[in-house]
């Protein structure tokens, strides 16, 4: 099973959530074998491992591939900046300046090259880090290097391994990018559910009603968590109602959970009523999940 | 005419609340840009009317014309995103993962791919209820290409505000350090970076700052919510002061930024005590630096 914590607006919990639900389960399935996988797929600002100390597993850099100009090879045909749909190629008389930031590794200007000069050749986009927690809880975190730009591809990978490397037996928690483009989409793709964590304000109403319609577009099973909730007021909860989406959860607006927060501290063992509210979250993914789409 | 940008790593530490505070000390000397156009809520504080909305198209997207197809395979073998679909017989692209490479388009023996302009979002100019202009947009949903809406965005701003001899562009960027924010911030006379005293916003601003240093940008730091946690409060400040950057202030949690939000209304409107005044110190710190 594979649960993605999304939102429209930054700061409204994800990895609160995300946090606290995989501590929480890891405590709830010891001894009986299930496994619990925590991912956070926020590569651009990853925090969820601020949050959680364990033994690294591996560490591994991640590349993508980006085209290399071969002086001696090329004829100065320019056909390849002629096909770039991205201005990654830039043909400057006697040479072809290549800038792999711009660059979305297609691959038409390398296999179309009549003269071979344009290998595709690894570029580092960032790190990939696994972590065991303990015995029934890992913690994986990709992360951009400073200047890289485009996040998707990274995201992409890491989406990859976990369908490679975790099994539907694990259940998988996604801390995905804030936001509503194109890292959200490529980190949700194989999510069985989207738990979308909102706070009840007019910025965070505004923000996940356009993620409800990106993860429609998507055709995501999707549910609510109401975070901060006391604050602001009641529209989200109506829409919702409304709207026939089910709200999954109520986490109070405590100024203690906030302080936790800022010292990288984790709920679940310290306030009970956030506790309570995170076992109710994941009781309604368990019947979420197992209905049809 | 000075271009500010206010951004933040992390999302959810007051930067569209300090924004639109600017905007509104600013009124009429700026034009406003809200550059998140991932989730653009500037306008919800700034009640605009709009004057001018447009459609945003960038790159493109490629659409199989059946007639001619001679099921060779050619686009679907070349595609590396997976775009290529072959259902019922028929060759289709899905505008979802097509990226708009026009490989299958240069591949295909008959012709029968055509590249068309991709519809990325919209784009409104506005003027808000403090008569500034506000440049706003919507990406398409679940479009790519906000790195490119927000250059627009910023480049409409800027275009106004010289017409209009105007002294100041006041730009809202989006959380991350990804692509609409190397775009938002590329070129900027000065950045306001809004951070919070917990671990993710530290983390966040130096990863922030690092990407600021990179591209040789001037800035300041707004502490939000600075008595959350006095010891990282502390922490950030040394950060900054090792970085040679100045903290503009240091604004004390309250719940009054939420209320004011919950009545559309900016911080400077709701509140007129020592909020109000942090926010006015800050603006006019800001102006005073870029004059110079």
């Amino acid at each position: 099973m594979q649960i993605a914590i999304a939102s429209g607006k930054g700061g409204t919990g994800k990895t609160t959530l995300a946090v606290n639900l995989a501590v929480l389960l890891s405590e709830k399935f010891a001894g009986t074998g299930q496994k619990v996988l925590l991912t956070d797929m926020d590569v651009e600002e990853p925090n969820s491992g601020l949050f959680l100390q364990g033994e690294l597993l591996s560490e591994e850099i991640k590349y993508r591939l980006v085209p290399e100009w071969k002086e001696d090879k090329c004829t100065l045909c320019k056909r390849c900046a002629n096909i770039c749909e991205y201005n990654a190629l830039a043909f400057l008389g006697i040479s072809v300046m290549i800038f792999p930031e711009l660059c979305h590794s297609c691959y038409a200007c390398s296999d179309l090259c009549p003269e071979d000069a344009l290998p595709m050749v690894k570029h580092r986009m960032g790190v990939t880090k696994r972590f065991l927690l303990n015995d029934n809880l890992e913690f994986m975190e990709s992360r951009i290097d400073i200047g890289v730009e485009q996040a998707t591809p990274l995201i992409e990978q890491t989406r990859k391994f976990i369908k490679e490397n975790y099994d539907k037996t694990w259940f998988t928690i996604l801390d995905a990018p804030p936001g509503t483009s194109c890292p959200v989409m490529e980190a949700v793709k194989d999510a069985d559910l989207v738990v979308l964590i909102t706070e009840p304000t007019p910025f965070g109403f505004h923000d996940l009603k356009l993620a409800i319609d990106t993860m429609k577009e998507l055709r995501k099973k999707i549910a609510v968590v109401i975070n901060k909730y006391g604050i602001g007021n009641d529209d989200v909860l109506n829409y919702c109602l409304e709207k026939g989406i089910p709200v999954i959860g109520k986490i109070p607006h405590l100024v203690e959970a906030a302080k936790l927060y800022s010292k990288g501290k984790t709920m679940v063992g310290e306030l009970p009523e956030i506790r309570n509210e995170i076992e109710h979250v994941y009781s309604r993914i368990c019947q979420l999940t197992k209905e049809k789409a | 005419m000075k271009e500010i940008v206010v951004l933040s790593g992390k999302g959810g530490t007051g930067k569209t609340s300090i924004t639109a505070g600017f905007a509104a000390l600013g009124a009429k000397h700026l034009v406003l840009a809200d550059c998140d156009v991932d989730a653009a809520d500037m306008h919800l504080l700034t009640a605009p009317q709009i004057q001018r909305e447009e459609d945003f198209y960038s790159g493109k997207t490629g659409k199989v014309i059946t007639e001619g197809c001679v099921h060779c395979f050619k686009c679907m073998d070349v595609c590396h995103f997976d775009a290529v679909l072959h259902q019922e017989g028929e060759f289709v692209i899905d505008p979802m993962e097509c990226e708009g490479c026009s490989y299958c388009y240069h591949v295909c023996p008959t012709h029968t791919i055509k590249m068309l302009p991709r519809l990325a979002g919209k784009f409104y100019v506005s003027k808000t209820r403090f008569n500034n202009t506000l440049v706003h947009a919507r990406l398409g949903i679940a479009a790519d290409n906000s790195g490119k809406l927000v250059t627009k965005v910023r480049e409409e701003a800027k275009k106004i505000a010289e017409a209009e001899q105007l002294d100041y562009v006041l730009v809202d960027a989006s959380p991350g350090i990804g692509c609409p924010v190397v775009a938002s911030l590329t070129g900027a006379d000065y950045v306001v970076m809004v951070t919070e005293p917990t671990v993710s916003g530290l983390h966040d601003l130096s990863r922030v700052y690092e990407m600021i240093e990179k591209l040789h940008l001037k800035s300041g730091c707004i502490i939000n919510k600075a008595d959350l946690n006095k010891k990282i409060t502390l922490k950030i400040s040394d950060f900054l002061k090792s970085k040679n950057v100045e903290t503009l202030c240091e604004i004390p949690y309250n719940i009054r930024f939420t209320e004011a939000i919950s009545q559309g209304k900016t911080i400077v409107e709701y509140d007129d005590g020592p909020l109000k005044d942090k926010i006015i110190s800050s603006w006019e710190k800001v102006k005073t630096i870029v004059s110079k």
